[in-house]
């Protein structure tokens, strides 16, 4: 066992080492039980993806929890968390509504860019005040979700916004698709590559995990904390501000409950999809795979039998089979690590 | 997020020196500023809001704050030991939904059916405690967790039907006053009890102390004999015990159990906890604080309202006094800083704080 675990990984054949990425690989383990759940309930019903309703829901009802997983991945791989994304969503869906009224024939793209210049203005004032008060995020954010909503419906008042507020071409992005993937999909993962590139590649990305494993470390050796830790939550406040705009074009109307409760959907994701709570680990493709799975199941409950008010039961249990798992595979990890380390010993 | 992780700031380090009065030191905490606050709010809302005085005002004040007050009980010794509890608004949604379903299809009696939600809360709370006090696991992802897992059993078992065939004198009894005419609900019996109960635990009992110092570094309450894990195991058992005690109370005065019944609580419990001063670092804060910063969220709501202010307002000032509060530590920390000059001293020399803090449980 001690073997093959000192063999330097180079030292492995290229299909080897690529079969044992992959089999260790979380996302992997995501994909898999998600295709399993498409796969189980298309044969229950081939209406479920093979009908152009049920296609095109697959891939665009998901788009929207993405963004927030996405944002919230970053977020939590810093050691931090957002919980006012599901405020933030509510204020800018209706902000896009607002714009379309107040300016008649203002171009699509100025109110997507807009949705999300506020969207970050707001996410902005949340890193401020975790950066620069030294406050935890998760009281900040606790904070600025009362704010944000109670800003949203003092604005709105008593009235919403609806379909008819808002012109035609916008609202067709909800329906359009582009080689038969729904337009709102393609932006969702558009953003997904972009934000995955960044963390994966780009030098800040890097160090955003660098200052998750260890705030304290990261900021003696040097890391600029502070900036990356407003830009986290900037990333996250933008790709919130953009999901309300997506949420705006894809219902047509924007009522108080807009984004209720959906910050807590969004952590469960970015868990379900391997994202560490304590910080320092995790992709936003599993947080991605995380938030399709979740409201994937909901559409697929009813269809195999199950009541769908069974789906948060369903959540729930996944949400903590993922973190148990992550807990089993850590602790056999680590037994392995230990035996590997004594082997080297008493042979010396 | 959790707290045993993060390094612990500068400004949630000024515990009062002892080498001051006692009464030096009582002044300077941040629940004797909350209740402070409390206390101007109030002569500010008897004295200028019309209508505030009334008994009634105060009656539905006590009625609406009743499941904020006993639940911040026990999540208030949940965030000391560093850990926290999302899940108790869905353990309410359950207990309510089983003892709809309990008097309802089984027809037991109210008290028979209140007795097993409370077991059934019990049994919540137990499930969480063993996932993070043996398993080890974060406890803010389990709680998010098992707040899906109630909360859909909840909603699982009624659907959206509600069931509200209760007996009159039940339900009635959740809204009775102590004295007649008096602005005092029958529910504030209960929840004194609880609070002499936990005040005695958490103040004054080996186990409270034994909660701070799993708070403040939990390896080193380990080493003084701490049992850290049953400790924690308890207190996720308390809270899941007494959130079911809130949902009966909900069920009987709204007379309906729903399974959406208080959704959303568990953020209104944890921000009149951290209001009062508990650290969500864990190893600081006190009830009567806490009790101070619920009863204040109270009669703001309460007299916000009765201006005319409608509930978006309210939650605005509310989320704004929870960022304000606890940026008011670093804050103060940082004038104290700059008055006395050392604002040099943080030099990258000193140990960072919150090292020797367990960073992952092992």
């Amino acid at each position: 066992m001690s073997d093959t675990l000192l063999v330097e990984p180079s030292a492995q054949p290229r299909s080897r080492r690529l079969l044992g990425t992959l089999l260790r690989s979380r996302e992997i383990a995501v994909a898999a039980v998600l295709l399993l759940l498409i796969l189980g309930t298309t044969l229950k019903s081939g209406d479920f993806i093979f009908s152009s309703d049920g296609w095109r829901n697959l891939l665009v009802t998901p788009s929207l929890l993405l963004l927030l997983a996405v944002g919230q991945t970053v977020v939590i791989v810093t050691r931090n968390v957002d919980l006012s994304v599901g405020s933030i969503l509510g204020l800018t869906a209706y902000f896009t509504g607002r714009m379309f009224i107040d300016n008649p024939g203002i171009p699509i793209v100025v109110v997507f860019a807009l949705g999300m210049l506020l969207g970050a203005v707001l996410g902005l004032i949340n890193g401020a005040l975790v950066a620069f008060g030294k406050v935890p995020a998760l009281v900040i954010t606790l904070g600025t979700l009362y704010i944000y909503r109670g800003v949203f419906l003092s604005w709105a008042g008593s009235d919403r916004i609806n379909a008819s507020d808002m012109p035609r071409d916008f609202l067709a992005l909800g329906t359009k698709t582009i080689l038969t993937i729904p337009v709102l999909t393609i932006i969702a993962l558009v953003v997904l590559a972009a934000v995955g590139y960044y963390l994966h590649t780009a030098r800040g990305g890097r160090e955003l995990y660098a200052i998750g494993s260890d705030p304290d470390a990261a900021k003696l050796y040097g890391l600029p904390v502070t900036r990356r830790v407003l830009v986290a939550f900037v990333i996250s406040g933008a790709l919130a501000g953009l999901a309300g705009v997506v949420y705006a074009a894809r219902y047509g109307t924007v009522s108080s409950g807009a984004g209720l409760n959906i910050e807590l959907q969004a952590v469960g994701a970015a868990v379900i999809g391997g994202v560490a709570i304590f910080g320092g680990s995790g992709t936003v493709w599993g947080a991605a795979l995380g938030a399709f799975l979740l409201i994937t199941i909901n559409r697929a409950l009813p269809i195999v039998g199950i009541s769908d008010f069974w789906q948060r039961a369903v959540v729930g249990v996944l949400i903590i089979a993922a973190i148990v798992l992550d807990r089993v595979l850590t602790i056999r990890q680590e037994r392995r690590l230990v035996a590997a380390r004594d082997e080297v010993r008493t042979s010396a | 997020m959790s707290t045993a992780t993060l390094s612990r700031p500068e400004g949630e380090r000024t515990y009062p020196s002892y080498s001051r009065p006692l009464w030096r030191r009582a002044l300077l905490t941040r629940e004797f500023a909350i209740i402070v606050l409390l206390l101007v709010v109030l002569l500010y809302s008897t004295t200028s809001v019309p209508n505030f005085d009334s008994p009634l005002t105060m009656y539905y004040l006590f009625l609406d704050i009743a499941p904020i007050l006993l639940i911040a009980l026990p999540m208030t010794m949940v965030i000391i030991t560093g850990e926290i509890d999302l899940s108790v608004a869905s353990t309410v949604g359950l207990s309510s939904v089983m003892v709809g379903v309990l008097h309802q299809d089984a027809g037991l009696s109210i008290p028979a059916a209140a007795a097993i939600a409370i077991l059934v809360g019990a049994v919540c709370g137990a499930f969480n405690g063993f996932l993070v006090a043996y398993v080890g696991l974060p406890s803010l992802a389990v709680t998010i967790g098992t707040l899906a897992l109630y909360r859909g059993i909840a909603v699982g078992m009624l659907g959206t039907t509600a069931v509200t065939d209760f007996p009159e004198k039940w339900t009635d009894l959740a809204k009775e006053r102590i004295v007649e005419g008096s602005s005092y609900p029958m529910v504030l019996v209960p929840f004194l009890v609880l609070l002499v109960l936990f005040v005695w635990l958490l103040h004054f009992s080996s186990f409270g102390r034994g909660v701070y110092e799993i708070g403040l570094n939990d390896e080193a309450a380990h080493f003084t004999g701490v049992n850290v894990e049953l400790t924690k195991f308890w207190l996720f058992v308390l809270a899941g015990a007494v959130s079911a005690l809130a949902g009966i109370y909900y069920t009987l005065r709204y007379g309906s159990a729903r399974g959406d019944n208080a959704n959303g609580l568990e953020l209104q419990v944890i921000a009149a906890v951290l209001l009062g001063g508990v650290s969500i670092f864990g190893g600081r804060g006190a009830l009567h604080g806490v009790v101070a910063g619920a009863i204040l969220i109270g009669v703001i709501s309460s007299a916000m309202r009765l201006e005319g202010h409608t509930v978006n307002v309210i939650n605005i000032v509310i989320g704004a006094l929870l960022v304000l509060s606890v940026m008011s530590t670093s804050f103060l920390a940082w004038v104290s800083a700059v008055l006395s000059g050392r604002r040099g001293a943080r030099s990258p020399g000193r140990a960072p704080d919150g090292a020797g803090k367990r960073s992952l449980p092992e």
